[in-house]
């Protein structure tokens, strides 16, 4: 078997050139299965992390609902590679702008020593199974979950009404 | 390709095996090309199976050729695919090209590694669960390995580049996505009853064994939820009366339509592996797995009640896919808006209302 | 086992990925895409920080974002279809009604 930091090396690699292939393919399809692989790659960082439910369920709402729907509505356009995006002023200098919040996140993690140096226990206190997971959602989290869930049918209204046909005799 | 195939198993298994279940390298290794010989053997097997029962239900004989009673077809068909002629159409991205048959078929060939084959065998001294990864989310792997191998025919589809394969692409990833949605929640039905929530464990053994104890299976407590799970399962494999993806009056071959030779040989594998995995995965989840009522197995056992627990098993799967091919050849094919509304005005309340019986079963504590 | 601190970066890098794609790029999918990135850079840390606390807390907190996630891309989404029925195009830079 796989010593952690290994997996955690493999998994951690194909997430990030995933990320970086995410933004630079030029064709809509290949950026959309790259992600996939960052999904996946992201779906094994969190088995290292002793989270295996939310692996599972990473793959399952990510990687297989959330990609093919993307990659279903970029065959239903039939999207074709795009010209040459182009860098102009204005992208190179909100592209400056990105890179100065990813610094500003970076810094800290770099320098905080008692970050480096984080407390990393033997063995985690309690595991992230199905169960526990579950005990958290329904007592502590009563009610953002509740909420999740007029989010979902609320998303999924709007969905509906705004990839709905107009009818003839309605304006948009 | 065979070490591809293996491949995706070996990284499935190796990843789907929780890190306290320390089994030896070699244990696990006799274990994945156990269930790999077993589903390798089952494909062809069922590729004959298909002609002859479909011959049958026509009156006629079908291949009778090769071998005694046509016994050899599905080699000389293998043969006949590895000479032919690999074709690649101009214009497609020779990666994706190539990969999409590879993705159906490890997917579908993996779902076989969190299946248990039998209950947990006494050998030596050591107990060996007859399953290739006992993972703690079992039933969500098969869930995710399904949802992933919707790539294999949607990538396929469009990489041919051809209208026919990108329609096909399109129909599997909407028709897959829709019945998805019933096959979970019908699976949480099961899930409700078997009481693994309480337990905190997706295993398929344990809801095996859950039937086992109790002597009922899950068929009894939950006969909405089985003819749901099953007519989302025969959306997700893709056969008839769901087959749209590949229907040929309307799109020559569908998603594969540009394929030829061994790479076709991938996508036959991939469906008809995942018609195995589907029906074992039933049988497991509504069907008691390795339990028989009059044979009276135990969770654990020596040699003698393993091999008696995986022919149970087996015999039982056998005959699902049996009903697989039957369905095939009786039911006319859907027409593709007929499909929707079926999936999401019918099969998605039912499933729901299939989850409300399954809460009032566990909650009033019957059988 | 893997400091913590290593998830944390491979968490911002990931995110900074994700905004570099958001501002850089104007096809509205891939836009779309960069976000999910970010979101899932979220998780990352999410996960990794319960590790040593309550993990059961850190993935039900991953699981809510997972959700609007979904919900997020199927507006998105929708948005996109309207968009590119409206310009034939999905270029963000298609919709400039508003400037001056």
């Amino acid at each position: 078997m796989l010593s952690e930091r290994t997996a955690f090396l493999i998994f951690s690699v194909i997430a990030l050139i995933g990320a970086v292939n995410v933004i630079t393919r030029r064709h809509p399809v290949h950026a959309a299965l790259w992600l996939v692989g960052t999904f996946l790659g992201v779906a094994g960082l969190f088995l290292t992390l002793g989270a295996g439910l939310l692996g599972a369920i990473q793959v399952m709402v990510y990687a297989g609902a959330i990609m093919v729907l993307f990659l279903f509505v970029i065959l239903l356009l039939n999207l074709d590679a795009p010209p040459d995006e182009g860098l102009s002023f204005a992208r190179g200098a909100s592209l400056l702008a990105a890179v100065a919040t990813l610094a500003l996140i970076a810094l800290p993690l770099a320098r905080a020593p008692e970050l480096r140096a984080a407390a990393t226990p033997e063995s985690p206190v309690a595991d992230a199974s199905a169960g526990q997971v579950a005990n958290v959602l329904f007592t502590r989290y009563a009610l953002p979950f509740e909420v999740v869930s007029l989010l979902l049918l609320i998303a999924m209204v709007g969905a509906i009404h705004l990839a709905r046909r107009p009818r003839r005799d309605e304006t948009v | 390709m065979t070490a591809l195939l293996a491949a995706g198993i070996a990284v499935t298994t190796a990843l789907a095996a929780p890190p306290a279940a320390a089994e030896p390298a070699w244990l696990m290794l006799i274990k994945v090309l156990v269930a790999f010989g077993i589903t390798m053997t089952i494909v062809p097997l069922l590729v004959l199976a298909e002609r002859r029962v479909s011959a049958w239900m026509q009156y006629r004989v079908g291949p009778n050729r090769v071998g005694i009673g046509g016994s050899l077809q599905p080699m000389a068909d293998l043969v006949k695919m590895l000479f032919k002629e690999e074709l690649r159409p101009d214009g497609v991205p020779p990666f994706l090209f190539g990969a999409a048959p590879a993705i159906a078929a490890i997917c579908s060939l993996s779902m076989m590694a969190v299946v248990p084959f039998g209950g947990t065998l006494e050998l030596d001294g050591r107990s060996i669960p007859l399953v290739v990864a006992d993972a703690d989310i079992g039933v969500l792997a098969v869930l995710a390995l399904s949802s992933i191998g919707v790539y294999g025919i949607t990538l396929g589809g469009w990489a041919s580049n051809s209208k026919y394969s990108l329609l096909g692409g399109l129909r599997s990833s909407a028709q897959m996505i829709s019945y998805e949605l019933s096959l979970g929640i019908a699976l949480l039905g099961v899930l409700v009853v078997s009481g693994s929530f309480e337990s905190g464990s997706f295993r398929l053994s344990e809801i095996i064994r859950f039937q086992a104890e109790s002597g009922a299976w899950n068929v009894l407590r939950l006969p909405l939820g089985f003819a749901l799970f099953t007519i989302a399962v025969f959306a997700e494999t893709n056969r008839l009366p769901f087959d749209l993806p590949e229907a040929e009056p309307e799109l020559v071959g569908g998603y594969h339509t540009e394929y030829s030779s061994m790479r076709f040989g991938l996508f036959f594998l991939g469906e008809y592996a995942a018609m195995v995995a589907g029906s074992s995965v039933i049988v497991c989840l509504f069907l008691g797995g390795w339990h028989c009522p009059w044979l009276a197995t135990e969770a654990v056992v020596g040699p003698g009640g393993a091999l008696v627990q995986v022919a149970v098993f087996l015999a039982k799967v056998l005959a699902f896919l049996f009903f697989f091919i039957h369905v095939r050849w009786t039911l006319p094919r859907l027409r593709y808006d007929q499909l929707m509304k079926f999936g999401w005005t019918w099969l998605l309340p039912l499933s729901l209302l299939n989850l409300l019986w399954a809460g009032a079963h566990a909650a009033l504590g019957w059988f | 086992m893997a400091p913590q601190s290593w998830y944390l970066i491979v968490s911002a890098l990931l995110f900074g990925l994700g905004i570099v794609g958001f501002v850089t790029r104007r096809n509205s999918l891939v836009m779309f895409m960069s976000v999910e990135l970010m979101l899932n850079a979220a998780n990352l840390v999410f996960v990794a920080a319960a590790r040593d606390h309550v993990p059961a807390r850190g993935s039900a907190c991953a699981l809510f974002v997972i959700a609007v996630a979904a919900s997020e891309v199927a507006v998105g989404l929708a948005l996109v279809l309207a968009l590119f029925r409206l310009k034939k195009s999905v270029d963000s830079d298609a919709v400039r009604e508003l400037r001056a």
